[in-house]
Order: C-alpha cells, then structure tokens, then sequence
C-alpha cells in the first residue's frame, strides 16, 4: 500500500442486506466503483436508492442489523470491510474523514470548536498541544472562517448554519485522509451558503489531493462538483461516467428521466413551459424490488429481456450504463 | 405593459404594509434582573404585494425570509402585527371579522412541505379528504361524500379505491398528491402552496409540479406559491417576489426576473444555482450570511453582502418602488447605479 496505488477506494461487487424478520432487504445489489486521488466521485439518487449505506459501509458505519453481504472494499488496495472495530478506529478519521447533512448534529455542543478540532488531531497525529491548536487555527483558516483566532474558542451555537459546516469539514480534513465521503454535505443550507460550501469542498480536494465521495440527491451539486459521477437506482448503479457525459449525454434511460425532470431556470413565461419530463410511479420499495432490471417497470423503453434478465454496467461510449438497450 | 393595476385581471388577493413581529423576550424575571429589554423579532415587516386572478404568484427566498410566516398570515393561522390583508376586496385581516370573513376563507386552502407531518396516520385517506366537505357541509349525505372523494382522488392521479389506506402505504410524492386532494376538496379557488415540492425526490416533485399546473388550467386555481429553489419557481410562477429578511426586495414578472434581475440581492440567488448546464459559466459566490433577524442591519439590510453598497445603503432603508412591471426596493437600482 505504500506504492501510491492509482485508486484511493476501490469498491468490488459489494452488497449490503438488512436482514428482517419478513426476509432480508437488499439495500445495495452488487456495485462496484473506484476513485482515484484527488477525484471527487459523485454519488447521485433518489431516497431509498442505496447511496447513504454505501457511504456508511465505507466508513463502517453501517447500522445494524445492516452488514455486507459480500463483495469488498479497498483503501489505497488494503481491504478495510473486513477489519475488526478497532482497526477501523484507526482508519476512520485517520484515513476516511466524513462530513454529513446536519452539521449541528455532527458537532458536540458541550465542546468548544476548538476543542473538538484539538482532539480529533491528537487522537490521530502524534503532536503536542500546542502545535495541535496551530494545526487547528490552520484548518478554521483554510476552510474560510473568519478571525479563527477569536472564533475557535466558541460553542457550535455560536456559529451559523454555513460556518458550522466549514467546522465539520475541517473536522474531517484534521488527520490529512485519503478519502473523504460527504453524505449531503449541502442538503441542510441555503443557496446561497451551498455555493459557498461546493466551491470549497472542490478547492480542498483538488488542493490536498483527497478522493471525495459526494453523495447527493442534487444533480446541480454534482454537476458543478464532481469529476465522475455514479448513478443508483434500487440498490445498483445504473450509469457511471464522466460528469460531462452523464449530465449531458446520458445513457440510461433512467439518468435521462432524472436529467429531464430537474426544473432549470428558463427564461420565458410559466405558461410557455413544456411540462417537466416526469418518470411514471415510485422507485420500488426494497421488499419488492421487480426482477431483471428494476427499473424496468417505469422504463419506456423496456422489452422481454429487460424482465427477465438483470443488465450488467456496459461500456456506452465513456459511460458504462447497466441497460439492454446497449448490448 | 402598463403600471401595476392597471391591466392584467383584477387581485384576489391584496397585501398592504403587512408586518407580524414576534415576541422572543426572555421571561419577564430575567428581564427585570438582567435589566435587558423586550425582543422583537419581525418576521414579516412591511410587505406589500398582490395576487391576481388565475396567476402563480411566487414567493422565493432564503430560510427565515419571512416567506412561509405570509402563508400563515394569508390563511389566518397567524394574526398580522400590522398592515391589511384582502381577500377578493373583503378585508379578512381582522381578528374582529373573523366569523363575517369564515365564508370567505372557505375558498382558500393550503398545501404544507411535509406530506408525512400534515396527513393525520390514524385517519384512512378516505376520511382525510372527506374531512373539508363535511366540516363545510359540501355533500347531502353519505353516498355524495364518497362519490366526491373518488373524483378528487382521481384528479390527483390516485385511485377511488386508495381512500381504504392509511397515509403511511403511500410514497412521499402519493402522500402530498392526497393532500393537494384534500386540499382541493372545500373547492377553493386559491392555494397557499408552502414549499410543496421540497420534501419531495426530483422525479417525484416533477409530477407534483406537472399535476398543480394541470390542476390550475382545468380548475382556474391562483397559487401562492413559496419555495427556496429559483429553478422550480421558474417553471411554474408567472410572477415572483423575492424576500430578504422579512421583507420584499422585488416584484417582477417570471420572464423578467429570470431575463434581468434588478435588485443585487435576487441577482446573487440567481448566481448560487448550480449550473446543470455545464456551460462553464463562471460565478461568482456571495460572501457572508443572512444576519441574525434579531439584529438586523440598519439602511437596506442586504447592505453588508451587497457589492454595490454604499454610504446611504448604510443609512437609508429603500422602499419598494414601481417601474414599469418591475419594483425592487434598492438605491442602487433607484439611482440608476447598476
């Protein structure tokens, strides 16, 4: 692991069940995906779709009765899914920072700012106090909050919605990792606070060279963040591929439907609009998901094999797309 | 295009110099220990706007603007610190008119953001949307009840049969179609939509979003619609008004807004939505925050994040002024320095 591997995270046909007493629910169907350095991947669906539990089963998180089921998941080519509780303390954090939707959940609010942040380095990097407060200062400074030297000794309450985020995410980044997953990183803010804190998530990586799995529900946030994108409909992913190709060309005709029906600012009356390209039903639910492909029932484009048969992601000019229509 | 009022069909809905302060005061022992004043958070303070016959009148705005404070004003579930509010030329803002202005108020209904919270789980669909037509003694008997909440269910894209289930068999975007049938069933002629769309998935919210257009085409229905996001606003508003801190900062039609933007304030929420586009525009992120309404800026409260500010922005607080359709409560705009 030390031969700086071309992929951060590499994630190999991994599921993820939730056993029940009515049978087990497969939340995440056998996905595969990889990122590499300084590679922010976004991770995009609907609720329900998967994307949260495989954040969660990469920072080992997952709630139980939640476990994987099979399949693997590598950090810099070390298998982390199989690692004991306290060999993924050392990882998460050290290795894997997190930030997540509600930053004023993901702080302590019996702990100053700074207190948090001088924990979490020391518990990670082996440095003194008084260089763990300066590493801290750095960080407030470095994520864009104003005079850190009078703000790192107040409360989480003491801070706005926006500047508590800019906290998580120098939370996240204190032991220098590798990989950072963003579960809704801008979901709780405002528009206004959301370009803020994009742009800044996008400088950090870029800056530090951290793999970033963004996981969202808003196209928008992952158009103008991320560099691939990966699409997950019912526990799989339907389409992966560059940003670009996906938002604009896409394959799946499930990424087509979702591309259609995210409202964009048009400027003619209301009344001139066609109406937004709506996909027929509901994602199924997990006791129910349809055999074959699962989105088949509320595809257009479906025919008998796509019943029958579960597609496999396929090389679609640069996007590998998981759809008969391509064989 | 003329000034406002003068063309266009007639208000249904008129708002003048409306204001709801609220009152966040420590109790009254601590006021009298600590020495420290009363605290008055104005929510709402001084809007005025209108509504007109069969439009999509469109609130937007950040958290804690005041936007969703109006709807509440607008249906009577909050009472106005000051200002009037009428209703197809009635005035229905008095607590004393209240009972005169019940009949009135039949004809507006609400539609709220979280179909999870504003659907009761103990009451069968079927009752839910029943509940508007026996409370407003709509239906004769039994059989017209039920007749009724087939046909609304099915305007809404559910089935007669569906009424059986309970709230929590149906997906988030089933639960908000049953409360816009419900919604729909005192046969109002104006929706307070609050955020309808928000709790809602993409694909799910274009079919909430293709069905309440549907709906105001055939039925005639004028919309209050509120809502944070610029890009769903823009597909189904025909005028919009934008708020910051408790009040309006402009008013404009649809196309106009989206086409020039007047006011500072409205053109950085336009330049914080994410380009789906891809077309490498290159923007341009605001600095700062919405300030604590508690303590709020003096002159035009955007003053402090506004790059065109300057010293009487500090000062002065700028009224909302008409131009041709457009009004925006700007100096800058006003002074024709942007």
């Amino acid at each position: 692991m030390s031969s700086a591997p071309a992929t951060v995270l590499e994630i190999k046909n991994l599921s993820i069940e939730f056993p029940t007493r009515r049978g087990k629910l497969l939340a995440v169907d056998s996905i595969s995906f990889s990122i590499a350095p300084g590679e922010v991947l976004g991770v995009v669906g609907e609720s329900g779709a998967g994307k949260s539990v495989t954040g969660a089963a990469v920072i080992g998180l997952l709630d139980p009765p939640g476990r994987i089921s099979g399949g693997e998941i590598r950090l810099e080519g070390q298998r982390i899914d199989n690692l004991s509780h306290d060999e993924m303390l050392r990882v998460r954090g050290r290795r894997i920072g997190a930030i997540f939707q509600d930053p004023l959940t993901s702080l302590n609010p019996l702990y100053t700012v700074g207190g948090q942040l001088v924990e979490t380095i020391r518990t990670h990097l082996d440095v003194g106090a008084g260089e763990a407060r300066e590493r801290a200062l750095g960080l407030l400074r470095e994520v864009g909050i104003p005079a850190p030297e009078a703000r790192i000794d107040h409360y989480p309450h003491q801070f706005s919605g926006g500047m508590r985020q800019r906290v998580v995410i120098a939370l996240a980044l204190c032991a220098e990792p590798r990989l950072i997953i963003a579960d809704e990183p801008t979901t709780a803010l405002d528009v206004s606070i959301q370009a803020q804190i994009i742009q800044l998530l996008k400088k950090l990586a870029r800056e530090h060279g951290t793999a970033v799995m963004l996981i969202t529900h808003d196209m928008g946030v992952i158009a103008e963040t991320a560099d691939r994108v990966a699409v997950m409909y019912a526990g799989r992913v339907a389409e992966i591929g560059p940003v670009r190709e996906v938002v604009r060309d896409a394959r799946h005709p499930y990424t087509v439907g979702l591309m259609g029906s995210i409202p964009k600012i048009r400027i003619a009356s209301a009344k001139m609009h066609a109406p937004l390209v709506q996909i027929e039903g509901a994602m199924p639910r997990l006791n129910a998901i349809p055999p074959g492909c699962a989105f088949h029932p509320r595809c257009g484009k479906s025919f008998d094999r796509c019943k029958a048969e579960r597609p496999e992601p396929r090389a679609v000019g640069s996007n590998l797309a998981a759809c008969w229509l391509y064989e | 295009m003329l000034s406002r009022g003068e063309q266009g069909p007639p208000p249904l809905l008129t708002l003048e110099d409306v204001g709801r302060a609220f009152d966040v005061s420590r109790p009254w022992l601590n006021r009298v220990i600590e020495g420290t004043p009363r605290q008055l958070l104005h929510a709402v303070d001084g809007v005025s706007f209108e509504v007109r016959k069969g439009e999509t009148f469109a609130l937007v705005g950040e958290s804690g603007c005041g936007k969703s404070t109006i709807a509440r004003l607008i249906v009577g579930l909050y009472a106005p610190s000051r200002g009037r509010i009428e209703f197809d030329g009635v005035r229905i803002s008095d607590p004393e008119t209240r009972v005169a202005t019940a009949k009135l108020r039949r004809r507006m209904q609400m539609i709220f953001q979280d179909p999870y919270a504003s659907l009761n789980p103990r009451w069968r669909v079927r009752d839910i949307v029943a509940e508007p037509i026996r409370v407003l003694g709509l239906a004769a008997d039994q059989a017209e009840i039920t007749s009724r909440v087939g046909v609304l269910l099915k305007q809404v894209g559910l089935a007669p049969e569906d009424g059986d289930k309970y709230p929590h068999e149906f997906s988030g975007g089933q639960r908000q179609r049953i409360s816009i049938a419900r919604a729909l069933s005192g046969s109002p002629d104006f929706l307070v939509c609050d955020e309808p769309t928000s709790a809602l998935d993409v694909s799910v919210q274009a079919q909430i979003l293709n069905l309440m257009t549907e709906l105001q085409s055939r039925l005639g229905l004028t919309y209050l619609f509120i809502s944070h996001n610029l890009a769903v606003v823009s597909h189904v508003a025909d005028r919009i008004g934008v708020m910051y801190l408790g009040r309006l900062v402009e008013i404009a039609d649809a196309e106009e807004l989206f086409a020039r933007p007047k006011h500072p304030y409205t053109r950085m929420l336009l330049d914080a939505v994410p380009d789906l586009e891809m077309s490498g525009r290159q923007r341009t992120p605001v600095a700062g925050e919405v300030p604590n309404p508690l303590s709020p800026p003096t002159g035009c409260a955007f003053h402090p994040r506004c790059p065109q500010a300057n010293e009487r922005c500090k000062t002065e607080r700028p009224n909302l002024i008409w131009r041709a359709e457009v009004a925006s409560a700007c100096h800058a705009v006003e002074e024709n320095r942007i």
